[in-house]
This record gives C-alpha cells, sequence and structure tokens, in this order.
C-alpha cells in the first residue's frame, strides 16, 4: 500500500523524521545522535538521504538504510536515494551531547574526546579514564579494546565491578 | 545483499579500470580471505576477549573487503556483482598472497600472521588515504583508522607471547619458522604492481619498508625475540598461484552460493 504525501518534502521535515529513526545497536540513539547522517537533499519530490559507516563491517547498516527508507515511505515520500558515503571518514565527534548523555544513562560509556589509539608505536600505553556509567567512578580498567560490536571497548569498573561497554573514541 | 551506492565526496577513479581492476581484486581477495580464517576461531578462542577480538577484526576485514568487491565491480563493468567476485570464482583465480590462507595453527601462529599482514596493511593504507585514486583514497581512509587498532592488539600479543612463558615462545618460534617466508610476497610487487607504482597509482613499496622494519624491530626488541635473517619470500598468491590450503577454505567460504546458486539474504 502507498499512502499519498500529506505535504511535500522539505529538508527540515526530512531531518525531523529521521530522528526517529533509531540505531538498531543501541536503540537509545538516533541516527542523528550517532553522526552518521551526513545530508539531506531534496528536489522536488526527489529525496537524496547521505550516510556514512561507523565502521567499515558495521552490520548495522543494511538496517539503518532500510529503516530510513521505511520511516520516509511511512509518509508517502517515494523517490528516495540512500548514499553510503565513506569519506570524510566517520568520527565520535560526530556523536551529539545529547547522544552521550543517553548513551551513559544506558549504560554505555560515552567516548572520551581526543584519545583515539594515538600512534599505533604506543604499545601497552596507559588505558584511557573512562567513568563507570553504573556508580559513576573512574576507577576503571580496559579489558579489551574489542567489546561486544565494533564500536565499543570492554572495561570493568574497580569500584562497584561491573563491567560496562566503552563506545571507542574514533578519529 | 547491499546495493547502495557506494560513491562518496572525492570524484570518481581517473585511473585506467583495466589495470586497476586486477588489483582491487587482490586487496579484496587479500581481506575476505584473512577475514575468513580469522572467523574460523569464533568460538575457539583461547579466552573469551581475545575470541571476541578476533571476531571484531574479521568483521572489520570483512567491510572493507566488500567495499573493494564492489569497486572492482563497478571497474569491471561486466555486470557481476560483489557476490559473484567474492564467491564463484576458482582458487587460482584468487589474487591473496600465500601469507593469509595459512591455516590458523594454534594461537601464536594466528598472532604472528596478523602481526606480519597488519605491518603491512597499516603502512599500505596509510599511503592509499593520499593516494589519486579516489574511492582507494575512500575505503584507505576508513579502514587505517581500524588497521591501527588491529596492529597495536596484534603487536601486543606478540610481546606477550615472545616474553611469556618458556611454551609461548616455542610456539611463537614456531610460527616465525614457519611463517616468515610468506611475509616478502607483501612487498614484493607483481607486474600488475609494478605497472600502477609507475603511473603513482600505489606508492613503492620500498617507501613502507623503513617504517615497517622500524615497528619490527621495536616489537621484537620488546618481545626478547631476535628477528630472523635472510629469510627466502615464497612468492605465488598474488599471481594465482596458491597453497593446497586456499582450496579448502573456498569450499567452505563458497558453499552457500554453489549450492543455493543467487542465494541472498
Ligand atoms: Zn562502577
Amino acid at each position: 500500500m502507498v499512502i499519498p504525501a500529506t505535504s511535500a518534502p522539505t529538508e527540515a521535515r526530512i531531518w525531523q523524521l529521521l530522528e526517529e529513526v533509531s540505531d538498531p545497536e543501541v536503540p537509545v540513539l538516533s541516527i542523528l545522535d550517532l553522526g552518521i547522517v551526513r545530508g539531506v537533499a531534496v528536489e522536488g519530490d526527489k529525496i537524496t538521504v547521505t550516510i556514512t559507516p561507523t565502521y567499515s563491517g558495521c552490520p548495522a547498516m543494511n538496517t539503518i538504510a532500510t529503516d530510513i527508507r521505511l520511516r520516509l515511505l511511512a509518509e508517502g515520500y517515494t523517490h528516495l536515494t540512500i548514499h553510503n558515503q565513506l569519506s570524510p571518514a566517520w568520527t565520535t565527534d560526530w556523536m551529539s551531547q545529547a547522544g552521550r548523555e543517553k548513551l551513559e544513562a544506558y549504560g554505555i560509556a560515552p567516548p572520551v574526546d581526543g584519545t583515539a589509539t594515538g600512534h599505533m608505536l604506543n604499545l601497552f600505553g596507559k588505558d584511557t579514564a573512562v567513568r563507570c556509567p553504573i556508580c559513576k567512578s573512574e576507577h576503571t580498567h580496559l579489558v579489551s579494546q574489542f567489546g561486544s560490536t565494533a564500536c565499543k571497548a570492554h572495561y570493568q569498573c574497580d569500584d562497584c565491578l561491573e563491567p560496562f561497554d566503552y563506545f571507542k573514541c574514533h578519529n | 545483499m547491499l546495493t547502495q551506492d557506494l560513491s562518496g565526496t572525492k570524484a570518481a577513479a581517473a585511473t585506467e579500470p583495466s589495470l586497476l581492476f586486477p588489483y582491487v581484486l587482490q586487496l579484496a581477495d587479500t581481506s575476505l580471505i584473512l577475514a575468513h580464517r580469522l572467523s574460523e576461531w569464533c568460538g575457539h578462542g583461547p579466552i573469551l576477549e581475545q575470541d571476541l577480538a578476533m571476531a571484531n577484526i574479521a568483521l572489520d576485514l570483512l567491510g572493507e573487503a566488500r567495499s573493494y568487491y564492489q569497486y572492482a565491480a563497478e571497474l569491471e563493468g561486466q555486470g557481476r556483482t560483489e557476490d559473484d567476485l567474492a564467491y564463484l570464482r576458482s582458487a587460482v583465480e584468487y589474487r591473496n598472497p600465500l601469507l593469509v590462507e595459512q591455516p590458523n595453527g594454534d594461537f601464536a601462529h594466528t598472532i604472528l600472521r596478523q602481526f606480519l599482514f597488519d605491518n603491512f596493511h597499516y603502512h599500505l593504507l596509510r599511503k592509499l588515504k593520499d593516494g589519486p585514486d579516489a574511492q582507494l583514497a575512500a575505503i584507505a581512509e576508513k579502514s587505517v583508522k581500524e588497521a591501527a587498532y588491529h596492529l597495536k592488539w596484534s603487536s601486543e600479543w606478540v610481546i606477550r607471547l615472545g616474553d611469556g612463558t618458556d611454551e609461548s615462545r616455542k610456539r611463537l618460534d614456531k610460527a616465525i619458522a614457519t611463517l616468515w617466508r610468506f611475509a616478502g610476497e607483501l612487498t614484493t610487487p607483481t607486474a600488475a604492481e609494478t605497472a600502477l607504482q609507475e603511473i603513482g597509482v600505489l606508492p613503492d613499496y620500498a617507501t613502507l619498508l623503513p617504517e615497517m622494519q622500524a615497528h619490527t624491530e621495536h616489537v621484537f626488541a620488546e618481545a626478547n625475540v631476535p628477528l630472523p635473517t635472510a629469510v627466502f619470500a615464497q612468492l605465488g598468491g598474488k599471481t594465482g598461484r596458491h597453497s593446497e590450503h586456499l582450496g579448502y577454505l573456498l569450499s567452505e567460504l563458497q558453499y552457500m552460493q554453489r549450492t543455493y546458486p543467487g542465494l541472498t539474504w
């Protein structure tokens, strides 16, 4: 069934609808919070949404593209193009402040800016100080750079002992 | 599979497609085959965290491989898709170097194979991301961030194993004796690579060697393991002359597409 569009699309309207599309792996985040929507272009009734992957192999990208399509189709917007753009490469700098707060409330420590791996020769370098999202202690340690998904590292709190995910800084 | 347009902000390639196609395919095959090997560890890792690490690295490499296959399909322009290229060629048509098809062996063996690959891969991507081919540069810009994590991980594990127990050292030594001969192929250009180096699309591999060598020396000094000297370089994979292992690997990798042609998710 195709629902006729209620109104001609405007860029502002499309951005509003994209705010309602959530990340399938971290459902408290909208795709705008995550910073993966790089542009919206409207030309007549043609809509182009440009997105960029967080990580090369991120399996959520297919789902996100489908969810965008479905959300816009539900409004009757049928002339859709979804561009997957690799460059410039995604960085956690594009994650919104609201997104960071939602992440911590959800139990995932948000990225600590300016702490990307840095030079790879910095072997066994000091771990990034990450605040425990449960008890807010700064006494935590890195368990593994590789966590439950490509975008997360695995930490443990030394005070409340809770293991938790840390959304890696990536830039 | 995904049928999105991959184009980025960078303009389309200016390089002769017929020159570039075999090389992009080589990059794709290399990442795919190593991703497959790493994924064989899934559920068998020595501890949960390292099992996850290998699965994560496999996923990064698989994502990178897909970008290359999509680009290769576009360059070829014969209607073949990324899936056709990944799943429906025979072993002699694969262009991955011999190193990445070598069996996993034990954890030390997998770590050393990964270290030799990561050290090359990271330094190559750093050059490719500033290279003249826009699409290759975009893929490299994306993947180099991930490759930095991989290299850090495999380097730290070489050190732990080399400077660990007698047993871990013995296993690392055995891996060195088996695998080092395959490292040279990574930086030995084929005729196809040389042609691209001559027109500046690919970096001269000699320019990668000083940094690769410095990193290797640093890691092996920390690991208290002497570096092997004057090792013979076994070539072949990049020109389609593979070890027997690739056939077995492909029979598993290609099983679904061969059995149910055209299968999609
Ligand atoms: Zn805590």
